[in-house]
């Protein structure tokens, strides 16, 4: 049997609906590439839906003509587990700011993560409060000036990709707004993947938050502070690519090859690993003091929670008729 | 089975015969080990079986595993029975089984002047007396000579009656439910046949145990008839009708209504439900029961498990929820976005005492005004209310009717009695039940899709992902009319505002008429919603009988209200309208119609007596 593949360009995945974002935003660019890899997936537009929530980012499934659903604040993965649930043979994506992800909905992405449901989750994050203009947000570094941190934020930000990884995600990867040709390939490794895929979107908010990514968007600077991460390759980086990272006991190391440090003191990267360790060990690594992981962090095969699902219902009794439901164990009848 | 007979030798004592009654009320109390729920349930078969009409309702334990003997530790069961309708489980007891201490103390101020007292006298001794808070052996106390006392000393008796059989101790006092039993059923008449064949179907694996639990039965119905003439009485008048039946609560009596409505619907189902009692017993049901065509899903929280079923609407499946307490608000967030994207979920919402977590195992009504209200924005929704615990099977195919042929979350109000409380009921046969049309949208080349037309119900299409042609965009943002485009356009606001409340308001024009019970106009109507209705009724019937010109209604709609209750309203002189809460329906009655309505409220956790409706009606209609 031959698989029809459709052609499909991005225009066809255009809706009818005015994109608004701020010029010079990061989410157009988003935008673009995600309706290119749409186009090449062969998936139709019908069986795709976007579920998103609150906040700029949220804004994009209404842009996109495939199914779409904009929830409340933070609940998009569990409308988008409802979705799959109703209809498994859906694609189904979730698009969330940082602020959406990682402050109302942090529950619900953590336990879609967790039952590995067959979700692409799109996490855009720059670190601030957008849409509501300018707050500093979960994610935001210590020091970030905000309208809610005049004086710099204090709280400790979390890191989506750590926290993915520890919610049990089993495709986790990170890439930028402005890197095209990585952000299509990450897309279309998230959409092959059957389980959760995880995909953390550094992007720049152009009004709020501008240039905080560009140690990983500078042409110059981000050879030295990213490490493109490769599947079964050693971890390295720079314009040479004679630095590279290697454990010193379970602290990781920056080390440059050549004085008594050769290939075979270099951490490989393994994205199969049974163990998410080395992973979230990776997704510690923020700048300046070691250089940031773009790529695929963790990409295992786990079984999907529909999986899981029918197989457990394959388990013990046959359902009963819904007459005997009706009836109960104990009905008895009168002359 | 050697040893064992599966009837009972009628004694030749003489006791009289028995006293014809029209129904009584029995409650069974104890600690949680005393076995008072197996041996209710057993004496309720019994009166069912011979066609009494029968209601029960369980009265749980403070906490899960309380000391023995404590107060906090007290489980009881109680079963009304009659030869005519009943809507309550009673309101005095006519016996009280105390089988300790702390249960007489617990129950003592229930029971009637007239009624009978059954103690377990083996526990009756100083330590367990203590536990309950007794200074003294309460069956001393001059305040025990109003009723008749049966003081049995139960554990002896039980012990003896089954000596001959081998068992291990905790499987003799086991044995003691069924003495009680034996005690109960002769107090009664019941007929025990049934219950010994129960006896025998349950411990078919262990003879010692079928022949222990019978002989212990015999001895409890064999001491009963030595205790004295004039005890027995018997409810002798049949009332269920022919056919098929099984003893029901309000919780899966919903269940099974979803059930059905996916049935007759051809919907798929998705039941997300997170754990909080009482609103669990659906997540178990649905669980236990497995069906094909039904997924169901633990959440994280309660706003998951509305977002899923949401997200299942919007998918293409029937999306059910249920939820209790604090849950209830959390879950206004969803239903203010399944309102405005026009999506089909069912949320039932338990209504316990509150605010916040109040007394959790204890009923209420007080989440009326949430449900009317309780959202962001100009937000009606369809909200029903489940009257009895039967009733739950036809309010939930109900609610499913309408959420997807209005497109439109519906809330089904119910409550911590209810879904606890049983009832004979009248099985259906899957084929007499009434069909639910979903119409989900077809593609169709010539007319694309405007996701945000209406039907001849001011209801929008259901356009299910998967179908070509169908792609669109909803949420949580303001819809253009027709193309569903957001829109910040004024004046589109206000009348998609509009819209929104007619197609609400449209569902009262086609539903049916009210049922009024008793005089079509005259005095006082009482109109009650949700638990009370129960209660309310047979307050009415009691003042009817008394020559007083009392009618009543029920209402299961209340968003929106039947179109004709103003008319029904404006017929009496006076409404009174009792509430488990401090007059909400009374407050929307009132700005609904401009009328003045009395409330009767009640606020203590515990459903209303009868009699405190009645006596709230007499005193309405003044000295006769």
């Amino acid at each position: 049997m031959s698989i029809p593949v459709l052609a499909m360009t991005a225009s066809d995945f255009s809706s009818a609906q005015e994109v608004r974002w701020c010029p010079g935003c990061g989410d157009y660019s988003i935008l673009s590439q995600l309706k290119q890899a749409l186009a090449s997936f062969g998936v139709r537009r019908e069986n795709i839906v976007f579920v998103s929530g609150v906040g700029c980012a949220s804004r994009l499934p209404h842009y996109i003509n495939t199914f779409g659903f904009q929830g409340s604040y933070g609940r998009a993965p569990a409308l988008a587990t409802g979705v799959k649930l109703a209809n498994p043979n859906l694609q189904v994506w979730v698009v969330m700011g940082d602020g959406d992800a990682c402050s109302a909905g942090l529950t619900h992405l953590t336990h879609a993560l967790r039952r590995n449901v067959d979700l692409k989750i799109l996490l855009i994050n720059n670190e601030v409060f957008g849409l509501s203009r300018g707050q500093q947000s979960p994610t935001s570094r210590v020091g970030t000036c905000s309208k809610t941190s005049p004086d710099g934020s204090v709280e400790t930000p979390l890191r989506p990709v750590s926290i993915a990884l520890a919610a049990e995600a089993t495709f986790v990867a990170r890439t930028v707004d402005v890197d095209v040709n990585h952000m299509s390939e990450i897309f279309e490794k998230a959409a092959m993947h059957r389980g959760s895929g995880f995909v953390e979107i550094y992007q720049n908010c152009k009004i709020f938050n501008d240039g905080v990514f560009e140690y990983a968007t500078d042409a110059v600077i981000k050879t030295d502070s990213i490490i493109h991460l490769e599947h079964g390759r050693p971890i390295l980086f720079g314009k040479d690519r004679n630095h590279a990272l290697r454990l010193n006991g379970f602290e990781p190391e920056v080390v440059t090859l050549g004085q008594g440090i050769t290939m075979d003191d270099i951490l490989i990267h393994d994205e199969r690993a049974a163990e998410p360790t080395l992973a979230f060990l990776l997704s510690r690594l923020v700048g300046p003091q070691f250089p940031e992981c773009l790529g695929v962090f963790r990409n295992v095969r786990k079984p999907t929670h529909q999986q899981l699902l029918d197989a457990a219902f394959q388990q013990g009794d046959p359902p009963r008729a819904f007459e005997s439901l009706l009836a109960g164990d104990e009905s008895w009848t009168l002359a | 089975m050697p040893g064992t007979t599966l009837t009972i030798a009628r004694s030749t004592i003489p006791h009289g015969t028995p006293v014809e009654r029209a129904a009584a009320v029995v409650r069974f109390a104890g600690d949680a080990n005393d076995g008072v729920l197996l041996v209710g349930t057993q004496f309720t078969y019994a009166c069912a079986m011979v066609g009494n009409a029968v209601m029960t309702v369980p009265d749980p334990a403070a906490e899960i595993r309380a000391p023995a003997g404590a107060l906090a530790g007290v489980t009881a069961f109680q079963c009304h029975f009659a030869g005519h309708a009943i809507h309550t489980p009673g309101d005095r007891l006519d016996l009280l089984v105390a089988l300790n201490p702390s249960a007489l103390r617990t129950y003592i101020g229930d029971l009637s002047p007239a009624g009978l007292l059954l103690v377990d006298s083996d526990r009756f001794v100083p330590d367990e007396w203590a536990k309950a808070g007794y200074v003294a052996d309460p069956l001393q106390d001059a305040a025990l000579q109003a009723f008749r006392v049966l003081a049995v000393p139960i554990r002896q008796l039980n012990r003896e009656a089954v000596a001959r059989v081998n068992l291990i101790p905790t499987e003799i006092e086991r044995c003691k439910s069924f003495f009680v039993l034996g005690l109960s059923y002769w107090l009664f008449d019941r007929p025990p046949e049934p219950t010994f064949r129960w006896i025998r179907e349950t411990y078919n694996k262990n003879p010692g145990l079928v022949e222990a639990h019978t002989r212990a039965f015999k001895a409890g119905w064999h001491h009963a008839e030595t205790l004295g003439p004039g005890l027995q009485s018997r409810v002798g008048q049949r009332c269920l009708k022919s056919g098929k039946h099984r003893m029901i609560n309000g919780a899966t009596a919903l269940a099974l209504g979803f059930l059905a409505a996916a049935r007759q619907s051809g919907l798929p189902m998705v039941y997300a439900g997170f754990p909080v009692a009482p609103a669990s017993e659906l997540l178990h049901l649905f669980t236990e029961w497995k069906q094909e065509n039904i997924q169901v899903i633990q959440p994280e929280d309660d706003l998951a498990a509305a977002n899923i079923a949401l997200g299942a609407a919007f998918g293409g499946s029937l999306g059910v929820t249920a939820t209790t307490s604090t849950g209830i608000a959390l879950q206004a967030d969803t239903l203010a976005l399944a309102a405005i994207s026009e999506l089909p979920m069912v949320a039932v919402h338990v209504q316990r005492a509150g605010p916040s977590l109040g007394m959790p195992t204890r009923t209420e009504q007080a989440d009326l005004l949430q449900a009317f209200y309780g959202r962001n924005g100009e937000c009606p929704v369809v909200v029903l209310a489940q009257s009895s615990p039967s009733d739950g099977f036809r309010i939930a195919i109900e609610a499913v009717r309408l959420a997807v042929t209005r497109m439109t979350p519906v809330v089904v109000l119910t409550d911590t009695y209810l879904m606890s409380a049983s009832e004979a009921w009248h099985v259906p046969s899957s084929s007499e039940l009434p069909m639910v049309l979903a119409k989900q949208t077809k593609a169709d080349p010539e007319h694309p899709l405007l996701p945000y037309s209406r039907d001849e119900h001011l209801a929008r299409p259901w356009a299910i992902p998967g179908r070509a042609g169908l792609e669109h965009r909803t949420g949580g943002m303001e819809k253009e009319a027709n193309t569903g485009a957001v829109s910040y356009d004024p004046a589109n606001h206000e009348a998609m505002v509009a819209l929104r409340a007619r197609k609400i308001a449209k569902i009262a024009e086609k539903l049916p008429p009210l049922v009024v019970h008793g005089p079509k106009s005259g005095d006082v109507l009482i109109v009650a919603w949700g638990s009370v209705c129960g209660a309310t009724h047979d307050a009415a019937e009691r003042c009817r009988a008394a020559g007083l010109n009392v009618a009543n209604i029920g209402l299961t709609h209340l968003s929106p209200l039947p179109a004709d209750l103003v008319g029904v309203l404006r017929k009496y002189r006076r409404v009174l309208v009792p509430e488990l809460n401090a007059g909400q329906l009374s407050k929307i009655l009132r700005a609904e119609y401009l009328l003045d309505v009395v409330s009767l409220n009640k606020v203590q956790g515990q459903p209303f007596l009868v009699s405190e409706i009645e006596a709230k009606v007499r005193q309405l209609l003044g000295p006769c």
